[in-house]
């Protein structure tokens, strides 16, 4: 069997190398990839991926060692969410395949492109209980938008192919490949695929016409509506065209946790979050207006609280590129399946024509100052005083780096005063496990973030709890030399768990005081980053000032109120517009 | 209510269990399934005998169309359709009532495919309705075991629906 050496190529060779050539399964994989435009993989070398490992040098590919599975999927998901493109990750068979599990199931729910590569044992052994088997394959059907073993080397060129087309076509997603060690060191004929023939896939992108223009005459004639973005205006590309139909038409615009960042909140038709933690303008507008414009989100439970109650006067347009996503919870009046950037153009072209006594911004003008009450009446606030409130140093961040970098949050309080208080302006700067809600999320994403866009500031906004779940990343960090800023809103508690147990369960504060933690100023620069503290409120402004002038990684420390509640809250279960206000 | 649906696969390893997963997870119901081949030796049909209000249909309905593999879904719910199970039933035999198990099959329209000293195999085939009742009548003689298909179905008249 011809080996085809590749050490002696040139790149241009490599590329003109063109059709009939005999390559292994592992050259043929990173050929592959590079085609799709693949420059950078987040990876942990293993047994069944030492071939893939071994050819990898020989590729125009950035590997970046991850020290945990589950990270090297949560970085290819923040490299995806910041960049728009495909993030991949790659790791071996068994535990490392099972690692991979949590960050393909919160990629998964957020509907994030990613392709995952995972090592299996040869065919042979397949079932056979060998060492590091897992049938990853079956594992992650229930999480994966799709999922791939490869069993043939002839298969291979083809199945990556889909995978990538399937991954950010559509509802992006998840698409996982498992590769059998065999097939990684057999020879084929290599031949790209320039053609994808899937019978059963072939997703709506343009939005019905009919329907569009049944929308438009609603949106005209409504005189109290609501935009609602979600993640899909960001994942479409879409907030231009999102921006121009609130702003033109004076449409106030509310958005969900994933759609932060579609809509600048610095405009005056913006609400801010909705939902549980949503704010008093956002939720009271949605309960009252007649028009509710549902863009690319998908009325999770967070979102509309009691069902029944939500948006209940509101005829609802539904905008979503997943049909299952329309009336699974809400009932919506006037359904629109397609792409949102498609379809928003679409919109707009007919809005224009149709708008020509440009009646309906009159007739809103009654809506906007209820609008406006509302916010001057509850505004977010908080009272600061001897101690540092997280809420003063999120908005501190907020305006220290004007809204404008990447922010990666964990799961819980940290999250919830990420989404009110920094002020978000444009698209894919909010990185943030907002389905699954994944503790231990925001740190490697934001090394993700910082892959994608190295010259642009990235934070991650943690608790203590939730940036001990990924804090032996910190070695990665470093090692790619990643100046990522981690602001630790440390208040020793599992904050969100124990504010449910404070309002909801008798203050019964069960295994939620995390009394030991380390001390991060040493846990950092134990790894070689620089760890920073404060203690009183007037050290945040100065702290925050130095990290983000110091060129390397940087823990900064806050030492927050303890018993501090995310306000406003709508109780689970009860409708949006009876809110726990401070 | 009562749903029949007709689901087209590609013929891929773990279509059924992706089929079979997402029921499952999503809280739906399965009261019956087959599976076999069609012409085409690539695509397989599936039927399956499902249960739920209109919501849950849809549901159900757009769940599937979304995986990778599924090429079509057919709701039979109340179009003009054809649908028939089959039954094999392991009857006790005696000589009092050989000749009156003899008479059910025939008026059943079925066959005995197996004759055994004391027990005799019938073969079925109807919808669901048919083979209760042909079960039923045959209790009393004793039956030993009973194996039956899940429901297969397909528009009547030249219509096709995939």
């Amino acid at each position: 069997m011809k080996q085809f050496c590749v050490n002696i190529e040139s790149k241009a060779q490599r590329y003109e190398r063109g059709k009939s050539l005999r390559l292994k399964g592992s050259q043929i994989l990173l050929e592959t990839l590079v085609k799709e435009g693949v420059d950078v993989i987040f990876g942990y070398p293993g047994g069944a991926v030492i071939d893939i490992y071994h050819e990898l040098p020989n590729y125009p590919i950035r590997h970046v060692l991850v020290r945990h599975e589950q990270a090297a999927v949560h970085a290819a998901d923040g490299y995806a969410r910041s960049s728009g493109r495909i993030g991949v990750a790659l790791v071996t068979s068994g535990p490392g395949a099972t690692n991979t599990v949590t960050g393909i199931a919160t990629a998964y729910m957020d509907s994030i492109p990613i392709v995952i590569l995972t090592g299996q044992v040869p065919t042979m052994l397949i079932g056979n209980d060998a060492f590091q088997e897992a049938d990853i394959v079956g594992i992650t059907r229930p999480c994966t938008k799709h999922n791939y073993l490869v069993k043939d080397i002839v298969e291979l060129a083809q199945v990556i192919r889909e995978a990538f087309y399937i991954a950010r076509t559509g509802r992006p997603g998840p698409v996982l490949i498992d590769l059998p060690k065999d097939v990684m060191n057999s020879f084929c004929e290599y031949d790209f695929p320039e053609t994808i023939h899937l019978r059963g896939y072939n997703p709506t992108v343009k939005g019905h016409v009919g329907q569009i223009k049944r929308a438009v005459t609603e949106i005209l004639n409504a005189e109290k509506p609501v935009l609602l973005g979600g993640g899909g205006v960001i994942s479409s590309n879409g907030a231009e065209e999102f921006r121009f139909i609130a702003q033109k038409f004076k449409i106030p615009v509310a958005t969900t946790l994933m759609g932060l960042g579609s809509f600048s909140e610095n405009d005056d038709l913006s609400l801010g979050m909705l939902g549980m933690h949503g704010t008093y303008p956002a939720n009271m507008s949605i309960t009252n207006c007649d028009l509710l414009i549902s863009v690319g989100a998908r009325f999770d439970d967070r979102v509309t609280g009691k069902l029944d109650e939500f948006a209940s006067l509101a005829k609802i347009i539904h905008i979503d590129i997943d049909p299952t996503s329309i009336s699974k919870n809400v009932k919506v009046d006037i359904p629109i399946v397609g792409d949102v950037k498609t379809t928003l153009k679409q919109m707009t072209e007919i809005l224009k024509k149709e708008d020509k006594g440009k009646e309906g911004k009159k007739k809103r003008k009654e809506w906007l100052d209820q609008i406006a009450e509302w916010k001057i009446t509850y505004p977010l606030s908080y009272v600061q005083k001897n101690v540092i409130k997280p809420q003063f140093v999120v908005e501190k961040i907020s305006e220290l780096t004007k809204g404008e970098a990447i922010v990666t949050t964990e799961v819980g309080q940290n999250q919830m005063w990420t989404a009110q208080y920094y002020k978000f302006t444009r698209p894919r700067t909010l990185l943030t496990s907002g389905g699954l809600g994944t503790m231990g999320y925001g740190f490697p994403a934001a090394i993700g973030a910082q892959i994608a866009f190295p010259d642009r500031l990235v934070i991650d906004i943690a608790g203590d709890g939730s940036i001990q779940m990924n804090i032996q990343e910190m070695a990665t960090a470093v090692q790619h030399g990643l100046p990522i800023k981690i602001a630790i809103l440390n208040n020793g508690y599992l904050g969100m768990v124990r504010q449910w147990q404070e309002l909801f369960y008798d203050r019964r504060y069960s295994q939620t005081h995390m009394n030991t933690a380390p001390d991060f100023i040493k846990l950092a620069e134990a790894y070689g980053a620089v760890g920073l503290r404060a203690v009183k409120p007037d050290e945040v402004v100065p702290l925050i000032q130095k990290a983000l002038s110091t060129p390397r990684l940087v823990i900064m420390d806050f030492v927050v109120e303890p018993e501090e509640c995310v306000y406003p809250m709508v109780p689970s279960g009860s409708p949006i517009n009876k809110m726990l206000l401070v | 209510m009562q749903h029949t649906l007709s689901i087209l696969v590609e013929n891929k390893p773990g279509v059924l269990s992706r089929i079979a997963g997402l029921f499952s997870g999503r809280g739906f119901n399965i009261e019956s399934l087959s599976v076999a081949e069609t012409l085409d030796a690539t695509i397989s049909r599936m039927t399956i005998v499902t249960r739920g209000n209109d919501q849950i249909l849809e549901q159900i309905i757009k769940q599937l169309n979304k995986l990778v593999n599924v090429i079509k879904v057919i709701d039979f719910v109340n179009g003009d359709f054809v649908n028939r199970e089959m039954a094999l039933i392991k009857v006790t035999v005696a000589d009092e009532n050989r000749s009156e198990l003899l008479n059910i099959v025939d008026i059943f329209r079925g066959k005995v495919v197996d004759v055994g000293p004391d027990a005799y195999v019938v073969e079925v085939t109807g919808d669901g309705g048919k083979l209760d009742a042909i079960i039923n009548l045959c209790k009393p003689m004793g039956i030993k075991e009973v194996a039956r298909t899940g429901k297969v179905a397909m528009m009547r008249g030249t219509k096709q629906k995939g």
